[in-house]
């Protein structure tokens, strides 16, 4: 009744393929990026930046660029943590030694060198599959923690270690640095997201997504019928790394300000990562969205309601959503084990028909 | 219905924001995770304090102190969240009790001009009151407890430390490499052979470091360790049976949930502090009637009197006392952030003063300038009594070497203010 296709035709391939076939989807698509590019950034404040969407953004990149890997190419991946922390370091360097070169080509070009990194621990998928492959990229996280800890060039020589972003601009808008207003923050993080997003949608229902998804549900069945296994699980990994370099930036650069690597790229970034699209849905560009607002929104507003409107003590409201969060990442599993996107779609599904289920 | 739910959400996601009328110190505190044990207490002793004012004093000059909680986790992305959060409302300081948030926070509170006060951690080259103008770290920095200990040492050897071995054991993050540099420093000055082994936090698998500690026998060991990492190093070194009294702990190595869990094994064991320690002070007679009898204290107040809570108890106090000054200074009591700023410039807590607030001989003399907003650095030792159950201070306070660390915060400074684009002020 709400939700219904009835004298919406498609009269060419081209509009029966396109990614919101629906009406009302697309409608809510168009206002979604409306409001999103044309609205918020007039209303926004530090708080809703800095402890709510950029994050939220960004995570949202890298969980579309593991949702790559793992999600469309069928490969675990433990190692999300050091590849965000490559992109972070690179585009430090990157930012530090050409301050004249523009931000968002460092970013870029971040991602690039993340991707290339990425190839390189992918090389062992050519060859193990699974837990095993999982465990080859365990082992690429702890080393890249490390190395970024051992070797001082990484942080210029830091007494502490820590890196810090300088103040760089676009059109000589502050983005990153302390003086970066927070519509400056949302807007660039936003454009990256969009961006990127668009890219994921259209690479994966071409040929690249095909051969991905191919070697996702049987790589020998791929091989016979013509998908080259080396260069469909690379460029899986190349494809990934770039997204999950650009969030590492991004995260460094405009969110944080400062990192420690250990700290901000640790094992634990990994998992979230993981998380956020086992719980909003692998193979899902929309579910990479859904688990990243899930996972970093839902703390976000616990907290805000039990210690600021319900007045509880701090410890016992940190406990508490820590146990929320973990059933409902229990429920959603048993009731969906395919993730929101798959909820999002069985709604629709219901929407559809009713009230007229018959 | 559809927009129901986002404005549910957004009103869910919005601070609650406290009234505007009184002072606001907010307090981002960790009281879960692998530091919680820690943290818990240095934010019960860093309320209660503030209660203590309201209760027994109506406030400072009148007004009412509010002290907002916000959990951390001891996380850099919860702090930001929290630093946010309360940004608004009307924040005169804060004390993040973190050195990696503290990292964060350094250029946001520049811009936003809002003092930040980090005693005993943070940038320790913030001491330099020209680059960095809105923080501030006194009585103490970590260069000046590494100078410190050695300095112990050095008395303890009769003023030679050469071809002696000396191992670092720290938590591997900006927090414990920064001592790094200025031993470094001092192992060439003394001639001691010096060793950093680093320890991935949260530290509770520290075996292989212990093993290489057991191999090469160092003479003495320091350790920059927090959270759960402490005792896990303390039992390990207990293990080994390496001698206790050449065991020197930094500020944050030093406190009853570090030692209490190896129980005799830890007696000897000697930690840094930059103020007393135990229950012998009058403070304790008015917070007893003001905030514990009648049941205001934090979490009950279980862990009254100890390390972290006198510390915790400190940091307010040094606060208390620069709104205080501020109030002075701007002969309003409704202080905004930037003269708050001024009077910790300007703040000179003499012995005397500290007398009159019920903490005879607690900390140094905390006099700081427009230049230099790390004190004097002066810092005692503490050693641990397992029978007794108490720390016992023994030595007075000692001053660090600052012929070696005056030019190493000058040139960590520099490359701040060029990093940062900053000018520094004339002073």
């Amino acid at each position: 009744m709400i939700y219904r296709e009835a004298g919406d035709f498609k009269t060419s391939y081209r509009s029966d393929g396109q990614t919101f076939p629906i009406r009302l989807d697309r409608w809510g698509y168009y206002v979604v990026v409306a409001i999103a590019f044309g609205i918020i950034p007039f209303v926004i404040n530090d708080y809703w930046a800095s402890a709510v969407l950029v994050p939220f953004l960004i995570y949202a990149i890298a969980a579309m660029g593991l949702n790559i890997l793992t999600g469309y190419a069928g490969q675990v991946s433990l190692g999300t943590g050091g590849f965000m922390a490559v992109g972070a370091y690179s585009v430090y360097k990157l930012m530090t030694a050409f301050p004249e070169v523009s931000i968002v080509i460092h970013i870029l070009l971040a991602g690039g060198i993340t991707a290339a990194v990425g190839v390189l621990f992918g090389l062992p998928s050519l060859r193990i599959k699974g837990f095993y492959l999982a465990v080859a990229t365990l082992a690429a996280q702890f080393f890249l923690v490390w190395l970024f800890n051992k070797v001082p060039w990484f942080y210029n020589y830091s007494a502490s270690g820590q890196i810090n972003s300088p103040t760089r601009t676009v059109m000589d808008i502050a983005v990153t640095g302390p003086t970066t207003s927070a519509a400056a923050k949302y807007l660039v993080c936003l454009c990256f997201a969009f961006a990127l997003a668009w890219v994921a949608r259209n690479l994966t229902r071409g040929t690249l997504g095909r051969k991905w998804m191919a070697i996702r549900d049987m790589d020998i069945a791929a091989e016979i019928i013509g998908v080259n296994p080396l260069t469909a699980k690379l460029s899986a990994f190349a494809v990934s790394s770039f997204f999950v370099g650009i969030a590492g930036a991004l995260l460094f650069s405009v969110y944080l300000g400062a990192a420690e690597v250990g700290e901000a790229f640790g094992i634990n970034k990994s998992f979230l990562i993981l998380f956020m699209i086992i719980i909003g849905g692998l193979g899902s560009i929309f579910g990479s969205f859904a688990g990243a607002a899930f996972l970093v929104l839902l703390p976000v507003l616990l907290k805000n309601v039990l210690v600021g409107q319900l007045g509880w003590p701090t410890d016992l409201a940190a406990h508490i959503e820590l146990m929320i969060v973990g059933a409902l990442i229990i429920l959603f599993l048993i009731v969906e084990p395919h993730g929101l996107a798959r909820l999002w779609a069985l709604t629709k599904e219901k929407l559809r028909l009713w009230p007229f289920p018959h | 219905m559809k927009l129901k739910f986002p404005a549910i959400v957004a009103a869910g996601m919005m601070a609650a924001a406290p009234a505007m009328a009184d002072l606001v110190v907010p307090n981002l505190s960790y009281r879960t995770g692998a530091y919680g044990a820690n943290g818990t207490q240095y934010a019960d002793g860093f309320n209660d304090y503030f209660t203590l004012l309201n209760e027994r004093d109506g406030g400072i000059g009148g007004e009412k102190v509010q002290v907002p909680e916000c959990e951390t986790a001891y996380n850099t992305e919860k702090g930001v969240e929290c630093y946010e959060a309360t940004k608004g409302s009307g924040a005169l300081v804060y004390n993040p009790l973190s050195t990696g948030i503290t990292y964060q926070l350094i250029p946001k509170v520049a811009v936003d001009k809002i003092p930040l006060y980090t005693p005993g951690y943070g940038r320790t080259s913030a001491k330099n009151g020209k680059v960095f103008e809105w923080v501030f770290n006194a009585p103490a920095n970590y260069w000046d407890g590494a100078s410190v200990a050695i300095k112990h040492l050095l008395d303890e050897n009769g003023g030679d430390l050469s071809g002696k071995k000396i191992a670092l054991v720290y938590h591997n993050s900006a927090y414990g490499k920064e001592p790094i540099r200025t031993l470094e420093e001092l192992s060439k000055k003394h001639g001691f052979t010096f060793t950093a082994l680093p320890i991935d936090p949260p530290g509770q698998e520290q075996k292989s470091q212990w093993l290489q500690i057991r191999r090469d026998k160092p003479d003495y060991v320091l350790m920059w360790g927090w959270g759960v990492m402490n005792q896990a190093a303390i039992q390990e070194a207990a293990n080994i049976r390496f001698p206790m009294e050449n065991f020197i702990g930094t500020y944050w190595s030093g406190s009853e949930v570090d030692v209490t869990p190896v129980g005799a094994g830890a007696d000897g064991y000697k930690a840094l502090t930059f103020h007393g320690v135990g229950m012998d002070y009058p403070i304790y007679a008015d917070l007893k009637q003001h905030v514990i009898d009648p049941g205001k204290a934090s979490q009950g107040g279980q862990h009254v009197g100890s390390v972290l809570y006198s510390r915790g108890l400190y940091a307010a106090l040094v606060i208390s006392e620069a709104i205080r000054k501020a109030q002075e200074i701007s002969g309003t009591s409704q202080i905004t952030p930037e003269q708050l700023r001024d009077g910790f410039e300007q703040l000179d807590i003499t012995p005397a003063r500290l007398e009159e607030l019920g903490l005879p001989d607690f900390g140094p003399e905390i006099k700081m300038t427009c230049a230099n907003h790390g004190g004097n650095g002066m810092v005692r030792v503490q050693q641990w009594d397992a029978g007794a159950k108490k720390w016992n201070l023994i030595s007075d306070f000692i001053e660090p070497d600052q012929e070696v660390l005056d030019p190493l915060i000058a040139e960590d400074s520099e490359a701040y203010a060029k990093e940062a684009g900053i000018t520094p002020r004339d002073c």
